[in-house]
């Protein structure tokens, strides 16, 4: 296989991993704010059964979350796999996942801010919704960016976890063609597709980053 | 006209009691200054008539319109949310650690109260806004971010902030008191200003001088109580009661 092909077959699953990387923030940006108001939450059912939840996610490895929920529904309910489910169970396992660490990064974002806004805006004539969406919100985002990059970051390596449950994503695909031909080079244009990957999102958080430093 | 009536108020942290019994009147055009030991409550009084604090019994009125009342049983029981709205925009209030919102411009700041809360025209809001930045001398200031004022600009935009909304009755809670001696001149200035304009307002200060020279109204609290109160004259130059007389011993370098 000359490296053309070797680039091209790891492009196509590259796409899948850009696929997973997408949807998983997609989704777990907003959920993981949800998950932070339960955390934050007056009632304390809702308070801890948030915490646990975030607790269990933090406290297991990603790969092993993968494999109960891609596995799960059969073992325990024996309900059958239908086709297609091994790319949702991905996108599931990884938006819960991630959504959980967001939440604590808005919730340490959101604690931040001084008290001192929210009676400003409340004095003023505020409404809640208002007080949040325009005055807290965009304090929380520039506070927590440096954190939220992290993750970011992590995500796009953990995309390659995927492989576990035989998502064609890059690295799966990598893996099935260094043992074929017995090479260390997929692996090592893989590395260099994740790093570029890579490269190009911290670039953009950092852009983002700069846009928001207009202020202190 | 009675733009303020307080009645009664009492609020207790835990089993602590800041305020014991309060009463105490704002008449239309008058300027009140409260004065007394850290501790005496005076902060908290500003904060449960600004509705910050709920109170614990009393009542609260503004403009002949019940904020709270006080039920059988002696709890303080507060009116609904709409009317809460709109008995709030009677009143504004300046902080002492200003709290403008450091992501708006000086402008922004000042001009999205009257767009987000009123529902102003933008170019309303800048009409009014730019007028505000003008009278407090800030209008080179207008698209500079808080950060890059000093804590007396900061302040005057606070103000400026506050009365773009038109209240009835501006309170301050400390106005100087986070601010370097030589900024709090020019923040008094705005005050005296304001005072001729006939602005009502209830200041909360340590700066006695201050107090004596621009207000008409002043009150001596202490220990959750109203000590003295009367003209400034009577009270900081010629007070009754000893514990009055005792803390403005310890100022009397300062006037």
């Amino acid at each position: 296989m000359d490296l053309s092909v070797l680039v091209l077959n790891l492009a196509k699953g590259m796409l899948v991993s850009f696929e997973i990387f997408i949807l998983t923030l997609l989704f777990s940006l907003p959920l993981g704010l949800i998950v932070a108001f339960a955390r934050m939450s007056d009632n304390k059912i809702i308070r801890n059964i948030t915490r646990i939840y975030i607790s269990i996610m933090r406290g297991t490895p990603l790969m092993l979350q993968l494999m109960v929920v891609y596995y799960g529904p059969y073992y325990l309910f024996e309900i059958p796999l239908p086709k297609g489910y091994r790319f949702f169970a991905v996108i599931i396992a990884f938006v819960l996942n991630y959504a959980a660490y967001f939440a604590e990064i808005y919730r340490g974002g959101i604690e931040s801010i001084e008290v001192g806004q929210y009676e400003a805006a409340k004095v003023l004539g505020y409404t809640e919704t208002q007080t949040f969406m325009k005055i807290i919100l965009p304090q929380v985002i520039k506070r927590i960016l440096p954190a939220i990059t992290n993750e970011v970051i992590t995500l796009i390596k953990d995309t390659s976890l995927a492989f576990t449950i035989s998502v064609a994503e890059m690295f799966t695909a990598a893996r099935a063609i260094s043992a074929a031909q017995s090479s260390l080079m997929p692996f090592l244009v893989a590395g260099i597709f994740y790093y570029v990957f890579n490269f190009i999102v911290a670039f953009a958080m950092e852009w983002i980053e700069s846009k928001l430093a207009y202020y202190k | 006209m009675k733009l303020l009536e307080i009645k009664n108020l009492k609020k207790s942290f835990g089993d602590l009691e800041v305020i014991k019994d309060i009463s105490l009147d704002v008449e239309e055009g008058q300027v009140v200054g409260i004065i007394g030991p850290s501790g005496s409550g005076k902060s908290t009084l500003l904060r449960c008539a600004t509705m910050l604090e709920t109170m614990d019994s009393g009542e609260l009125i503004y403009l002949g319109e019940k904020a709270v009342t006080t039920d059988e049983s002696g709890r303080a029981v507060y009116a609904p949310g709409k009317d809460l709205k709109r008995i709030q925009s009677y009143f504004g209030l300046v902080f002492q650690n200003f709290n403008l919102f450091p992501h708006y411009s000086v402008i922004k700041n000042i001009i999205d109260p009257p767009i987000t809360v009123q529902k102003k025209s933008k170019d309303e809001a800048i009409e009014i806004g730019r007028e505000l930045l003008a009278k407090m001398g800030l209008s080179h200031k207008e698209d500079a971010y808080p950060y890059q004022l000093s804590g007396g600009q900061q302040q005057r935009v606070s103000i400026a902030r506050a009365l773009a909304l038109n209240p009835r009755i501006l309170f301050f809670d400390e106005p100087t008191s986070a601010l370097d001696p030589e900024l709090t001149g020019e923040i008094l200035k705005v005050i005296k200003d304001l005072a001729a304009e006939n602005m009502t307002m209830v200041i909360v200060t340590h700066e006695m001088g201050f107090a004596r020279d621009v207000a008409d109204h002043i009150i001596f609290m202490n220990d959750g109580l109203i000590v003295e109160e009367g003209a400034p004259e009577q009270v900081i130059n010629n007070p009754e009661n000893e514990r009055t007389k005792a803390f403005l011993n310890r100022f009397s370098n300062a006037i």
